[in-house]
C-alpha cells in the first residue's frame, strides 16, 4: 500500500464530493480513485467525515415560541394564533 | 385613467391575497432548516432566533420580489445573511497565522495515528474520537467569512453557486474561502487530539 499522498487526487476530492466536477472531471478522479487505495481510504473517510460534522452541528430544533412568533408575523395572522 | 371592471379587480386582489398565503406557508415550512444554518452563522441562540424573526419579518414584506419556483430556501437565506452582516453583530477576526501547507489528509493521518493500527478502515470509529464540543468550538472559531461558506455548503447542503448567489460574492471567492475554511476546520480538529498518543 502507497503512502505517498496524491496531491491530485486530494485537490479533486472536496469538489468531487460537493458534486462540483465536469463529467470528464469525474472519470478522472474516480479512476484515480480505482487504483490507488490510499486515496480511495482517504475518500471514504472525508464521506464519513462530512456525515460526522452534519451530526455534531445538528442545532437543537427551533423552539415551540419562535415558532409562534415566526407564524404571527404573517400578513393575515390574527393575535393569538396558533400553529 | 384605465377602469377595471370591479368583479375583475376584486379577483385580482384575491388571487394577490392567496399568493401571499401560498408564499407565507412555504416560507414558513422552511422554517427548522432555515434556523439549523442560522444557529451557525449567529454567535448564539438568542441571536439566532432574532435573526430569524427578523429574516421573516422582511421576507413576509417583500414577498412580491420573491420569484415562484425559485429556491426559497436558498432567498430566504440571503435575506438572513445580509441581516447578520449589516447588522455587524459579528465579531471581526482575523484567520489564524497558522500555515495552511498541511493538506485536507492531515486529520485523518492524525486520528490514524492517534488510534494506532486497529482502526485503519474504519471511519466511523476513528471520527468518534472527536468530541462534538471540539467540532462545535473549531467551526465558531473560524472567521465568518469562512464559516459562512462551511455552514452553507456542508449544512446547508446548497452548491457553489448558490452559495455564492446567497453571500454575494463570486464563486471562486466561494470556493477558495470553503478550501481555506475545510482546512482551518481539519487542522483545529487535528490539533485537539493534541494530547493522544
Amino acid at each position: 500500500m502507497s503512502k505517498i499522498p496524491c496531491s491530485k487526487c486530494e485537490s479533486l476530492l472536496q469538489l468531487y464530493l460537493d458534486g462540483e466536477l465536469s463529467e470528464g472531471e469525474v472519470r478522472v478522479a474516480e479512476a484515480h480513485l480505482d487504483e490507488c487505495g490510499y486515496c480511495r481510504r482517504h475518500y471514504r473517510f472525508e464521506r464519513a467525515f462530512r456525515a460526522y460534522l452534519r451530526e455534531a452541528l445538528r442545532a437543537e430544533p427551533m423552539s415551540p415560541e419562535l415558532k409562534v412568533k415566526l407564524v404571527a408575523l404573517r400578513s393575515d395572522a390574527q393575535p393569538g394564533e396558533r400553529l | 385613467m384605465s377602469e377595471q371592471a370591479p368583479d375583475t379587480a376584486g379577483r385580482g386582489l384575491a388571487e394577490e391575497a392567496r399568493g401571499r398565503v401560498r408564499f407565507e406557508e412555504e416560507a414558513l415550512s422552511y422554517a427548522d432548516q432555515i434556523y439549523q444554518v442560522a444557529r451557525h452563522l449567529a454567535g448564539s441562540k438568542e441571536e439566532a432566533e432574532e435573526l430569524m424573526q427578523e429574516t421573516y419579518a422582511r421576507a413576509f414584506r417583500s414577498w412580491r420580489s420573491y420569484t415562484p419556483g425559485t429556491n426559497m430556501r436558498a432567498w430566504l437565506l440571503r435575506i438572513l445573511t445580509n441581516i447578520n452582516i449589516d447588522q455587524g453583530r459579528r465579531k471581526q477576526r482575523r484567520p489564524p497565522e497558522r500555515s495552511l501547507e498541511e493538506g485536507d489528509y492531515s486529520l485523518y493521518d492524525r486520528l490514524e495515528q492517534a488510534a494506532g493500527d486497529g482502526s485503519t478502515g474504519d471511519e466511523e470509529r476513528l471520527l468518534q474520537r472527536l468530541s462534538q464540543s471540539d467540532v462545535v468550538d473549531a467551526l465558531a472559531a473560524l472567521p465568518h467569512d469562512f464559516r459562512d461558506v462551511l455552514v452553507l455548503v456542508d449544512l446547508g447542503e446548497f452548491s457553489y453557486q448558490e452559495t455564492a448567489q446567497i453571500l454575494s460574492v463570486p464563486i471562486g471567492t466561494v470556493m477558495s474561502r470553503l478550501h481555506r475554511a475545510r482546512r482551518l476546520l481539519r487542522q483545529s480538529l487535528a490539533s485537539s487530539l493534541g494530547g493522544e498518543k
